[in-house]
């Protein structure tokens, strides 16, 4: 004779994983239905709205490995770390776009800038930024002397750049270039020259 | 009774089917291929309790291959040849001829799968020639590319074991104690004769040979914690106890051969016995970079950045020492370091200069890199700054770096000088300099070519010979 509360139990696990099909089910017909047409991983863009302003952006050239300086006109906001982050999104922009000199993973995207001491700014990226990245000592070095460059550049008083991933340090970006130690900003102005000289 | 025990079953399996599916672990099943042109290794696909493998997957690095499915029929032509076969048929046709495959032609979205087993007769149609297929262990040797090996037990104290290679070899190595495993994935190692050898010694008492899923294992055992060091260019491993014995007596030495320390040592160090440097002799470091689970850039699908900076090091040791120059290679196996590690060794080692190799697919020539500084603290005494140790030899290396510009340019080599903030040139004492090595055209493996990397060596090694004087005077 089977007790009556082992009877009362299966039936209750029964329901349960029942229940949880038909939930299922329920929930991948809804992700499908607002799942996009095409999966564009870029970042959403800067703000529309707002006065747009000049901004050099240094941008890196696989071919030949170089970096040139590039105006543009960007919406910033006023305050100094939002404008770091909309800086750095609107370079990555340009590296994300299909026809990139300098082609970047799909889903990269700048979480934010922090601008704490006076003078330190640490920029923190998506895993998918270091994750995707190509693998090379120039590759690797063009991208994270560009980005360093078009803070340094555009938000004057930043002295040293430090780079985390997902809010973690990382030793590589990508096998080769250091993310473990602080960049000092003079140091990557010189890099910068000698990355503008056309070999 | 009847209805509680389906009750529980079907609650059991409803459970099983709808779970979230968990992986279990195995070894992938694969196939290596040794030739001439290359050394690769492909998966191996279950198919209706038979094994198969991707026709022009494995035709393709040998030679120029290109398929096409027609309905049920998929045609294949590599080099010259053409090839037909039909899905569910195990006749085909190769140059003209037919074949018979131990079971029937699959095509799976475009791409031809053949039986493992049938490779012995569908590959010699192919290529024109016979090949030697080691079925079990799914090894295919195409031409004369074997690798074969002596092994010599030395009765020193401690004992030993001289493994002797006809080609230059690069395995992996494992240890734990009492055994030490040399895993050979790309080289076409095969044991002549014997593949168990017995000795009657205490400390090595046996070595074993097996190959299996597409590689080959050599095994020694021992009572005691094992290393492994390398000379004679990759030709010679010499297994020894490393708690109490010297590395093998080589010209030049090497460090770090197996990753993982012996039970008497701390657990997880690795072993860094430096072939002791004579003080103030004129040593260079060569550092192939990356190394074992850390591949580096992938060049290409069979090509590892690892693999070609070892090719590339190895090369540049041969030209130093044909010169005179002692050299330590950081790195002459597929072992692990971190860049800890290798700063570390450097400078015990106290050379004249470090030479981190790197390589890659992008652009073309090659890049010296002298190293960007990162923010230091400041030193305090005889202690420098670990991430600023190379400040005070760094314009040496930018000396070496121009001179190295002069002497490749002589040699028509595209080549271009820069910093980088690559570690560990910033915590090495010595002038540090990386060499990247990039394709000399738009064909990426030329990039390993001995003919590619030869002029490049010597270039590094005629810049070095002739800074010597200045580079003994500033030690």
């Amino acid at each position: 004779m089977i007790p009556r509360h082992l009877w009362i139990g299966v039936a209750v696990m029964l329901l349960a994983v029942i229940t949880m099909l038909v939930y299922l089910r329920r929930m991948k017909t809804q992700v499908s239905k607002f799942e996009p047409a095409t999966s564009d991983l870029r970042p959403v863009a800067p703000p529309a709205s707002g006065p747009t302003e000049h901004a050099t952006l240094y941008v890196a050239f696989d071919d030949p490995g170089t970096i040139r300086a590039t105006d543009a006109q960007i919406p910033l906001p006023s305050d100094r770390q939002q404008r770091a982050e909309e800086l750095l999104r609107a370079l990555m922009n340009i590296y994300l776009d299909r026809t990139s000199s300098h082609a970047m993973p799909s889903g990269t995207e700048i979480r934010s800038v922090f601008l704490i001491d006076p003078g330190t700014a640490v920029i923190d990226a998506n895993a998918a930024f270091a994750d995707g990245h190509r693998s090379g000592v120039l590759v690797e070095e063009l991208t994270v002397a560009s980005m360093i460059q078009t803070l340094s550049a555009n938000l004057p008083g930043i002295l040293r750049v430090r780079i985390l991933i997902d809010g973690k340090q990382r030793e590589t970006l990508a096998g080769h270039v250091d993310l473990s130690n602080f960049y000092q900003t003079s140091a990557v102005a010189q890099l910068v020259q000698e990355l503008q000289a056309v070999p | 009774m009847r209805w509680s025990s389906c009750a529980i079953v079907l609650l059991a399996v409803a459970i099983f089917l709808f779970m979230p599916s968990t992986s279990v672990s195995t070894e992938e099943a694969r196939i290596s291929i040794y030739s001439t042109a290359a050394n690769y290794s492909l998966p191996v696909m279950d198919r209706q309790g038979q094994q198969y493998v991707g026709l022009l997957e494995i035709l393709e690095p040998l030679g120029k291959v290109s398929s096409r499915s027609d309905g049920n029929r998929w045609k294949i032509r590599y080099n010259e040849i053409d090839g037909e076969f039909t899905t569910g048929k195990t006749r085909g046709r190769v140059g003209g001829r037919s074949v018979d495959l131990t079971n029937s032609f699959l095509l799976e979205n475009g791409r031809g799968m053949v039986p493992v087993a049938s490779l012995a007769v569908v590959m010699p149609r192919f290529l024109g020639g016979p090949v030697n297929f080691h079925e079990s262990s799914r090894r295919l040797f195409i031409g004369n590319v074997a690798t074969q090996f002596t092994v010599d037990l030395v009765k020193t104290t401690p004992p030993r074991l001289v493994l002797n290679f006809s080609t230059p070899v690069n395995p992996t190595i494992s240890t734990e104690p009492g055994h030490l495993r040399m895993s050979f994935q790309r080289d076409p190692v095969i044991a002549a004769s014997a593949r168990e050898w017995k000795f009657e010694d205490h400390g090595i008492s046996a070595v074993t040979f097996v190959e299996n899923n597409g590689g080959a294992e050599l095994t020694v055992s021992g009572q005691t914690a094992l290393m492994a060091s390398f000379s004679a260019g990759g030709r010679t491993i010499t297994v020894t106890n490393p708690v109490i014995a010297p590395p093998a007596n080589v010209t030049s030495g090497t460090i770090a051969q197996t990753p993982r320390a012996a039970p008497t040592l701390a657990p997880s160090a690795p072993i860094t016995t430096v072939a002791a440097p004579t003080p103030h002799r004129f040593l260079i470091v060569i550092d192939a970079s990356h190394g074992g689970e850390e591949r580096g850039a992938a060049l290409t699908e069979q090509l590892a950045e690892k693999d070609v900076t070892l090719a590339f090091a190895r090369q540049l040791r041969r030209e130093l020492e044909a010169r005179g120059i002692s050299v330590l290679m950081l790195r002459d196996s597929d072992a692990t370091l971190s860049l800890d590690q290798r700063a570390a060794a450097t400078n015990a080692a106290r050379p004249a200069v470090y030479l981190d190799i790197h390589a890659t697919s992008q652009g073309s020539g090659v890049r010296l890199y002298a190293a960007l500084l990162p923010e230091g603290m400041e030193n305090r005494g005889p202690f420098l700054d670990w991430s600023t140790a190379q400040a005070s030899a760094i314009q040496t290396a930018r000396q070496i770096g121009i001179g190295a510009v002069a002497e490749m340019q002589k040699r028509k080599i595209s080549v271009r000088t820069l910093s980088a903030p690559l570690r560990p040139l910033n915590n090495v004492m010595a002038p540090a300099l990386a060499i990247e090595l990039s394709p000399p055209s738009s064909t990426v493996p030329d990039v390993n070519s001995p003919t590619y990397q030869q002029p490049i060596a010597t270039a590094l090694a005629d810049v070095l010979i002739a800074q010597r004087t200045t580079l003994e005077a500033q030690r």
